[in-house]
């Protein structure tokens, strides 16, 4: 029965309408404002750990301009770590956005994805499955960027 | 023979009597981590502390699990593999390997059967109708899902982190088997309703909830229209994984079409698991229905406690292929009704 036909079926009748209705109003709906200000803390925890290893850096004598990729490495680097160590996930169901847009988020898709496929094989599995969920940052950011990068050139 | 004849154990639309006894025995169940610290976990036969089970993949833990209970199913009913004429059964993975995977080990002959989550129903309902027709005397039936092993295929790798609508289901981790005999203490199955696809148009794979709900409600309405039945003639109604919010759907569709089942009617997926587990709407899975009824109404239903039960385990039947392509969620429900 398609859904057309589902209202005039021979079974239960469904008046679809209805059906809509009901189901946007008793549809348990995600805690926006909880989430919201719970993304906005993690997210600035990990701002604020970025800062942290990167202020340990430039004590350690790298120079100011170039102490950020080795900040973002060492996040990735934790982040990696933690998805390693099967942590990542709970925490991010509580953080959502706020570790899911840093680099964070990033590193554990590629990380999650390496491990599930692992079993597949080093090549067919790991190696190219990695960057299916992450391919798509990698490739729209590039756009973007190009974009971006254009216009800036025309200005 | 006239067409009367062939067709006289059929009851209205879809609906079919049973009038030799089909006796559903031995029932078994194994579950992973998760489900052994849930409300449930004493009823279980086996319980496992970890997910893999020693094995080098998902995917040959649930096969494990199910070979398992096959095993421990066939020893309840004091037999042997290949005194078992048949074996029906099915899970979640493309092309059903953990049924067929441990098909190859029994070696008894197989029907792969694919339902998602209601395969134990539709299991249940071509065992009837095998034991009626005298094909067999006895009659595996198996079904299983693991939580790891459904989530890798259906949606992210298992530490991929993000955050879970509050409809989501979480897909069980376990087995459950039984065998259906023609004679021995246990319940019979009375008759049969197997359901049609219904699509209410959801499109949203986290919620089969309400994508299921419908299904259910059709087949439960089918099945009390085609035998002439109140709700109350059952002690109770069982749906199979349809969580928190299809239950409450369920319930309001079969209200506004005159039915009220409210009153003696539970949903195995709010069994399984304690709310502070964080499943959000409930369980879900092919072992849902065989957990939450072989582990803990069938022990009811020998006790006396319980002597009429109908039994609707659903069934989302969509793909992650379909989804990605904006396809509706299509669902199924069967019915299995079950008197001692």
């Amino acid at each position: 029965m398609s859904a057309e036909k589902f209202k005039e079926g021979k079974g239960v009748l469904i008046d679809q309408n209805w059906f809509q209705s009901w189901h946007k109003l008793k549809q348990p709906r995600p805690p926006l404002v909880k989430n919201i200000l719970v993304a906005f803390f993690a997210g600035g925890i990990v701002c604020l750990l970025g800062q942290f290893i990167l202020n340990i850096y430039i004590s350690l004598g790298v120079p100011v301009e170039q102490a950020g990729n080795p900040t973002v490495a060492t996040v990735i680097f934790l982040a990696a770590l933690l998805t390693g160590f099967g942590v990542f996930d709970n925490i991010a169901r509580l953080a959502g956005a706020g570790l899911a847009v840093p680099v964070t988020g990033f590193a554990n898709s590629v990380t999650s994805m390496a491990i599930e496929f692992r079993r597949e094989g080093l090549v067919l599995g790991t190696g190219s499955k990695m960057f299916a969920l992450a391919g798509s940052i990698i490739v729209f950011g590039v756009v973007t960027a190009f974009v971006v990068g254009l216009i800036s050139a025309l200005i | 023979m006239t067409a009367e004849l062939l067709v006289e154990k059929r009851a209205g639309e879809q609906s079919i009597v049973l009038e030799k006894r089909a006796v559903l025995l031995a029932p078994s169940t194994v579950a992973g981590p998760k489900e052994s610290r849930g409300p449930l976990a004493g009823s279980f036969d086996r319980c496992y502390d970890d997910l893999v089970l020693k094995e080098k993949s998902f995917e040959r833990a649930e096969c494990h699990m199910l070979e398992e209970v096959c095993y421990l199913a066939i020893g309840k009913a004091g037999l042997v593999p290949n005194q078992i004429d048949y074996y029906l059964g099915g899970d979640l993975l493309n092309q059903i390997i953990s049924a067929s995977f441990c098909a190859r080990k029994l070696a008894i002959p197989f029907f792969g059967l694919y339902g998602a989550c209601s395969t134990l129903a539709e299991s249940l309902c071509l065992a009837g109708m095998m034991i009626e027709g005298g094909f067999a005397r006895n009659i595996l039936v198996a079904v299983s899902s693991h939580n790891c092993s459904a989530e890798r295929q259906y949606r992210y790798p298992t530490e991929y982190g993000f955050q879970r609508p509050g409809y989501a289901q979480w897909t069980i981790t376990g087995a459950g088997a039984a065998v259906i005999g023609v004679s021995g203490d246990g319940p019979r199955l009375e008759s049969l309703t197997p359901g049609k696809v219904v699509d209410a148009d959801i499109k949203d794979p986290y919620d089969m909830g309400s994508a299921m709900a419908p299904a259910a409600a059709d087949t439960i309405y089918t099945h009390l229209n085609d035998l002439q039945r109140d709700p109350s003639y059952y002690d109770l109604i069982i749906t199979g994984d349809l969580g928190g919010v299809g239950k409450k759907l369920n319930e309001a569709i079969l209200e506004r079409n005159g039915v009220r089942i409210a009153a003696n009617y539970t949903d195995c997926g709010l069994l399984i698991y304690y709310p502070q587990q964080q499943v959000d709407a409930g369980a879900s899975g092919c072992a849902c229905s065989a957990l939450g009824f072989f582990g803990y109404y069938y022990p009811l239903m020998l006790k006396k406690e319980i002597r009429r039960i109908l039994l609707v385990a659903t069934g989302a039947l969509h793909s992650p292929t379909t989804f990605l392509q904006g396809e509706s969620i299509p669902a199924i429900a069967h019915a299995v009704s079950l008197e001692i």
